[in-house]
């Protein structure tokens, strides 16, 4: 267009032809292939933006949520991309810090022009990205667990279509707790918004079950001792339910196992105390008998999940949820499948959507995951079928409660999807994009 | 209702508190007192005292006990060595000065804490501890129906934990009878007193310089190695020791070691106390507070000497 405006009385006749000839050029070019975007983008490959906690509180987990999407993209890649498209993962450590995750969205966004981005888990990492996200028109796809999606806090750009929330997880374990455990229930969680949701939706599911939770402690995420808390729990507490996160999980549950002795109330903990952590450590035989939540189980529990061997087998996990070269290198495996599932949930959408890397199509991309409902169980998603809700843009899915038994996290309960429904709190598909 | 059995926990948290920050702060007071040099980088030779244990214990293979012990012997050394490095190649070639030395150490903090990530990782990883046994003590009280044992509510501390209090307090006594009865506590007072005139009785103040800047360190480094089996070792946990280091030696009196011990000692007890009694954000506000009021009625910490 530029050169047109170029094309002034004076001009001499050979440039104007060359400026004409360059319009008819690139207009017989346009007719048979719709402008050069299309072209690029038929053959570049798809970026997918990885927001990942590489340091900082959530270390352990980004080591494996990226372990687990190379793994996914290296499968989506060798059957062929996405439409003939490879994938490529840009990833960018955001320290598990919201602020810098928040700049990380932005430099996956504008510097690495990456077409959806995905993957991250801590709460408030999600909590302070999403509304950039949403500014830059970004599909922001998160692996989260956090009740902030379902709940209405985020907007339109922000999905978490793999991954169940905390408060149907929740939902799914008081009853649970309440006929089997006990009904006199204190709680002990991070004080940051993955924590207040364990707080606020597992009491009031307690309650709705018979129970009563007589406390209520939260400890910072940052903390490195815990004995002073335990001093805090009523003696009369029947079970002590706990979720902790950060780099001191193992000292979080090594001082409650010396607080007690093994001895003291039924524990039911998040696997989230112990994720990345060894059964075998040191200093945990207490757990023998406790219960976990897991969102998928650890240890291989033979054929009770039929595509969980050929999915450890992908992103290297031995029977136990280790890594296959180290032992001792304990995955995030009840979480990591998230990721998995995301990107293979991604090539369906973009494949349904037909997507073409601008602007329309990611709208299209976020109405054709809004349109999704049912997702069965298969290679592409191990941990279970699945219904995702694409007003709330939350997916609801089955949860497990294993049993330490010998250092090994035995399968006791799976509940069904329909147990972790709730009544839906937003209708993002109301908002304009 | 549950007085006895918190009251008990939080003076034995608070003591044990108290006696990784006194090993950990003397580091600290004892270069100030010498050199005036406010070591920003404090708590990273106290982060690289854990990630050095982690490693012995981890890579020799040896079994914990024996670990633990080599990881005693060496890694104080080691980290002493390479406070001594940094005082040479850095600190003594800005001649201590006091602003200078400030940055230069913050860039310290940077370079090991960053050189620790890119090595080490960002994991935390455990340390086993040499012997750990619970001793649970029932709690005996007079209740409605008559004396009543609460059992395991009474509380459960660990001998590790206790053998932690007991070696602090041991080595900060070796420290004072070394500085106070020996030749060479004998050349750091004289240096800390007026180092001109120790230079002109032919004291090597600069050796003494860079041997005290390696005994922070190493002090900082064994703080570290005696509670890494209880916490565990990650790339970040220098923060904190720093942080309770600096109020601990301004409420004790910059370059006074018994301040600096009582001040732990005071410091680790409240921290206890409020933690378990009230809150443990509480603790941190509340001592940070005392900073404040010492400053403003005390400028020279409790036990500080009036230095104009």
């Amino acid at each position: 267009m530029k050169k047109v405006k170029l094309i002034k009385p004076g001009i001499s006749r050979r440039s104007a032809l060359k400026a004409v000839g360059a319009i008819g050029g690139t207009a017989m070019v346009s007719s048979t292939i719709p402008g050069w975007y299309l072209q690029a983008s038929t053959s570049e490959p798809i970026k997918i933006g990885f927001q990942v906690h590489r340091t900082g509180i959530g270390a352990a987990y980004g080591r494996w949520y990226e372990r687990t999407s190379i793994a996914a993209v290296e499968r989506i890649n060798s059957e062929g991309g996405i439409m003939g498209r490879q994938v490529e993962l840009v990833a960018e450590d955001d320290g598990t810090d919201p602020k810098r995750g928040a700049e990380v969205v932005e430099k996956l966004t504008v510097q690495h022009g990456c077409d959806v981005v995905f993957g991250t888990l801590f709460s408030h990492v999600v909590i302070g990205s999403s509304p950039r996200a949403g500014e830059l028109k970004m599909p922001y796809f998160v692996v989260s667990e956090g009740h902030h999606v379902a709940s209405g806090m985020l907007n339109r750009y922000t999905l978490q279509p793999c991954i169940t929330d905390v408060k149907s997880q929740v939902e799914a374990m008081a009853p649970f707790v309440s006929g089997n455990l006990g009904k006199k229930v204190t709680m002990i969680f991070p004080d940051f918004a993955f924590g207040h949701d364990h707080r606020d939706y597992f009491s009031a599911a307690m309650e709705k079950n018979g129970g009563q939770i007589l406390e209520k402690i939260a400890i910072p995420p940052t903390e490195t001792s815990f004995s002073k808390y335990f001093p805090k729990i009523p003696r009369d507490t029947e079970v002590l339910y706990h979720v902790m996160v950060g780099p001191a999980v193992l000292t979080f549950v090594k001082e409650l196992g010396e607080f007690f002795g093994g001895q003291g109330p039924t524990l039911f903990g998040f696997i989230d105390s112990l994720e990345a952590v060894d059964m075998t450590s040191p200093g945990l035989e207490f757990l023998d008998g406790s219960y976990f939540w897991e969102g998928m189980p650890r240890y291989s529990q033979g054929d009770t999940l039929p595509f969980d061997q050929a999915y450890r087998d992908a992103v290297g996990c031995d029977e136990n949820g280790a890594s296959v070269t180290d032992s001792r290198d304990v995955s995030t495996y009840a979480h990591m499948f998230g990721c998995w599932e995301t990107l293979f949930l991604l090539r369906e959408a973009m494949t349904m959507a037909d997507y073409k890397s601008d602007q329309a199509s990611r709208v299209r991309l976020i109405e054709t995951v809004e349109s999704m409902s049912e997702i069965p169980a298969s290679e592409e998603h191990p941990q279970g079928p699945k219904i995702f809700n694409g007003k709330t843009h939350q997916v609801f899915g089955q949860q497990y409660i294993t049993k330490v038994e010998n250092g090994r996290l035995n399968l006791a309960h799976a509940t069904s999807i329909e147990d972790t429904f709730y009544p839906d709190e937003v209708d993002y598909t109301s908002q304009s994009f | 209702m549950e007085f006895g059995p918190y009251l008990i926990i939080a003076l034995f948290e608070g003591a044990l508190t108290s006696a990784v920050i006194a090993l950990t702060a003397v580091g600290l007071s004892v270069v100030f007192g010498l050199m005036r040099v406010v070591n920003v980088a404090h708590g990273e030779f106290f982060m690289l005292g854990a990630v050095f244990t982690w490693f012995i214990t981890w890579n020799l293979g040896l079994n914990p006990t024996v670990g633990f012990i080599t990881a005693l012997l060496l890694v104080p050394l080691a980290v002493g060595s390479l406070a001594t490095l940094a005082d040479r190649l850095i600190l003594n070639r800005l001649d201590y000065d006091p602003e200078r030395t400030i940055v230069a150490t913050i860039g310290l903090l940077y370079l090991i804490q960053q050189s620790t990530l890119m090595s080490y990782g960002p994991d935390a990883r455990p340390v086993e501890p040499p012997f750990n046994h619970r001793i649970a003590l029932p709690w005996i009280e007079l209740g409605e129906s008559g004396w009543q044992i609460y059992w395991p509510w009474g509380f459960g501390i660990t001998t590790y934990k206790l053998a932690v209090i007991l070696a602090a307090i041991v080595l900060l006594w070796i420290l004072l009878r070394l500085l106070a009865r020996t030749k060479y506590g004998l050349l750091i007072r004289a240096t800390q007193q007026d180092s001109e005139m120790a230079l002109a009785f032919g004291i090597p103040v600069s050796r003494v310089y860079a041997i005290v800047f390696g005994i922070g360190g190493g002090l900082a480094a064994l703080g570290a190695v005696l509670i890494v089996p209880i916490r565990q070792a990650h790339y970040l946990m220098g923060g904190e020791p720093l942080l309770l280091s600096f109020i601990v030696v301004i409420v004790g009196g910059l370059g006074s070691i018994p301040g600096t011990i009582l001040a732990a000692i005071l410091i680790g007890m409240s921290d206890g106390l409020i933690s378990v009694f009230f809150s443990p954000t509480l603790a941190k506000i509340v001592a940070t507070l005392l900073v404040v009021f010492v400053l403003i009625f005390r400028p020279n910490g409790l036990f500080g000497k009036n230095q104009q």
